[in-house]
């Protein structure tokens, strides 16, 4: 079967001020919303229209992190995945050993394309998608903002600091996402009603064989430094003053 | 002692800015000895444009006719086979290092700290999460290796005027074929780069459409400044990719940045919050753009940007 595997995480939603916890332990998640990376979300709709055109037959979404972490995987089920899979761990697990359950699934389901986003929005990263690649041995297309599928190939549109790089990869291979791929679709209330009969099965690390080594330690988190507020000016001819005033033009 | 191994970013024919700034931040850490790597299809001139980078002590050339284009899966072989001496691997933290430095530390099996804004100790280093809302201090056990992307905005150019030593090595290690380049669109200008500009003309939305962002084109002209898109002007189809400013497009840390028609979403604000001076002109006196600006103008843009070219 032509598979795609598509990895999310479950991190605080893009519109959530985010603030560091008074004791520098960590930054506040408590009652906090909760969401797919917006780049995993755009990852699961590529691998939606890839199937949708007939390029695929079915469409896994997998994630690894806590119980919680299947509302995520409920909402991709209803965005139209066929089926998931819940890694648990209730610890914070480096995206080394993420990349290691990632090949672990890529050695039982045999997708020809897995899809990652290029990064998650809590840790900024974006580690994962490469790493993987490396382990797996296999092409990597990262910040991905066009695919097309051929016989065992993709042509892959990458954004890049230059401009718009052009790559062909041979299949199977790992695709990040960036912003302009496509724009992902909502979910509508029946299919949220469908998603509840998908199947979701939920593995251990130790079932897979992965045994996670924590290499790095957070050992404080701090608010960033502020900018001092500035003054307002009244027209043009008081900002070009209060420029040359600071020598900046 | 830490021995630093530095993955250069160029075109082929001349080094990335972001080259010298990662010399920069290996330079922080007292006592390093730092060695840049250059793999190109032929890496002479680019191994004396490294050489004289200040703090550099070394240069190793892997010249082969697969690294005339950049491919991380055809690279990282290369700098892995020659990374044993070294206590830490570095490269850039734009997209080519973002896309080739993961794969390095995979397949050295080592962690990767991403990001690096300072270095504390050889195993101490502070980065932003969370689009530059926090800052950690994270640690490393002593005796692992490192591969750390550095965050170029947090850093100034090494300067020239030193004198490495170069020395070639041979490329050895097993090349993929199956990762091929096709293309490079990179939109043709004369304009200063947006990463390494001195000014910086931004715009957002409220510029409307493409042809109105000729009018900050004409500003940039004028101020002899590269010219920025916030990402919902690049959604908008008004300004290129490579044009984005914030979280997920281009960090700069520019003398002047002048913000128009930007609101100010926090993943924008990440992208500029080392520039020396801000500057923002909004129609919106509660957009959040105010709260970090140097100098704030409430206005319609279409209005004052003329007036300001005029004064200019």
């Amino acid at each position: 079967m032509k598979r795609i595997l598509v990895g999310i995480k479950r991190v605080v939603d893009y519109n959530v001020r985010i603030r560091v916890k008074p004791d520098g332990s960590g930054v506040v998640t408590d009652g906090v919303k909760m969401s797919i990376n917006p780049f995993d979300e755009i990852a699961l709709e590529e691998a939606l229209r890839i199937k949708e055109r007939g390029g695929a037959e079915e469409v896994i979404v997998a994630t690894l992190g806590v119980a919680d972490a299947q509302q995520q995987l409920r909402t991709a089920l209803a965005m139209g995945a066929d089926r998931a899979l819940h890694v648990a761990s209730d610890a914070a697990i480096e995206p080394l050993d993420v990349a290691r359950v990632f090949l672990k699934l890529i050695e039982r389901e045999q997708p020809f394309l897995v899809i990652l986003g290029k990064q998650a929005i809590d840790d900024d990263n974006s580690q994962t998608g490469p790493m993987l690649a490396a382990l797996w041995n296999r092409p990597q297309a990262t910040f991905a903002s066009k695919l097309e599928l051929a016989e065992g190939k993709a042509t892959v549109t990458r954004e890049v600091d230059a401009g718009l790089e052009t790559l062909q990869i041979d299949l199977p291979a790992v695709l990040t996402t960036d912003l302009r791929l496509n724009e992902p679709r909502y979910v509508k209330l029946p299919d949220i009603m469908k998603a509840k009969k998908k199947p979701l099965d939920t593995l251990t690390l130790d079932a897979l064989g992965v045994q996670p080594r924590q290499r790095l330690k957070a050992v404080r988190f701090e608010p960033p430094a502020q900018r001092q507020k500035g003054v307002m000016v009244k027209d043009a001819a008081e900002l070009v003053a209060a420029l040359k005033k600071r020598g900046v033009v | 002692m830490s021995k630093i191994l530095i993955v250069a970013e160029h075109d082929g024919t001349k080094l990335n800015p972001s080259t010298a700034k990662c010399v920069s931040c290996a330079a922080t850490l007292s006592g390093a000895e730092i060695t840049l790597a250059v793999c190109a299809k032929d890496g002479a001139a680019l191994a004396r444009e490294a050489a004289a980078l200040q703090g550099v002590t070394r240069v190793v050339t892997l010249d082969h006719p697969a690294n005339e284009h950049a491919l991380a899966a055809v690279l990282a072989p290369q700098i892995v086979a020659i990374a044993a001496p070294y206590t830490h691997v570095f490269g850039p933290s734009t997209t080519f290092g973002k896309d080739l430095m993961p794969r390095i530390a995979a397949l050295l099996d080592t962690a990767q700290i991403s990001d690096i804004m300072a270095i504390e100790s050889a195993t101490r280093f502070r980065r932003p999460i969370y689009a530059g809302n926090a800052i950690v201090t994270v640690e490393i056990a002593a005796g692992e290796k490192i591969v750390g992307t550095i965050r170029t905005a947090s850093f100034e150019a090494a300067a020239a005027g030193g004198n490495a030593a170069i020395e070639s090595a041979a490329v050895n290690a097993a090349l993929p074929t199956h990762t091929r380049f096709v293309s490079l669109s990179a939109a043709k200008s004369d304009r200063p780069d947006l990463q390494s500009a001195a000014r910086v003309v931004s715009g957002g939305r409220a510029l409307g459409s493409a042809e109105n962002f000729q009018i900050l084109y004409r500003l940039a002209d004028k101020l002899g400044a590269a010219v920025g898109a916030s990402r919902a002007a690049v959604d908008a189809g008004f300004a290129a990719n490579d044009l984005q400013v914030g979280q997920t497009g281009k960090i700069i840390a520019p003398e002047l940045y002048v913000a128009i028609g930007i609101s100010g979403a926090i993943q924008h604000l990440t992208g500029i919050k080392d520039a020396r001076t801000i500057v923002a002109i909004n129609k919106d006196p509660e957009a959040p753009i105010f709260e970090v600006a140097d100098l704030g103008l409430v206005g319609d843009l279409f209005q004052l940007l003329p007036e300001i070219e005029g004064l200019l």
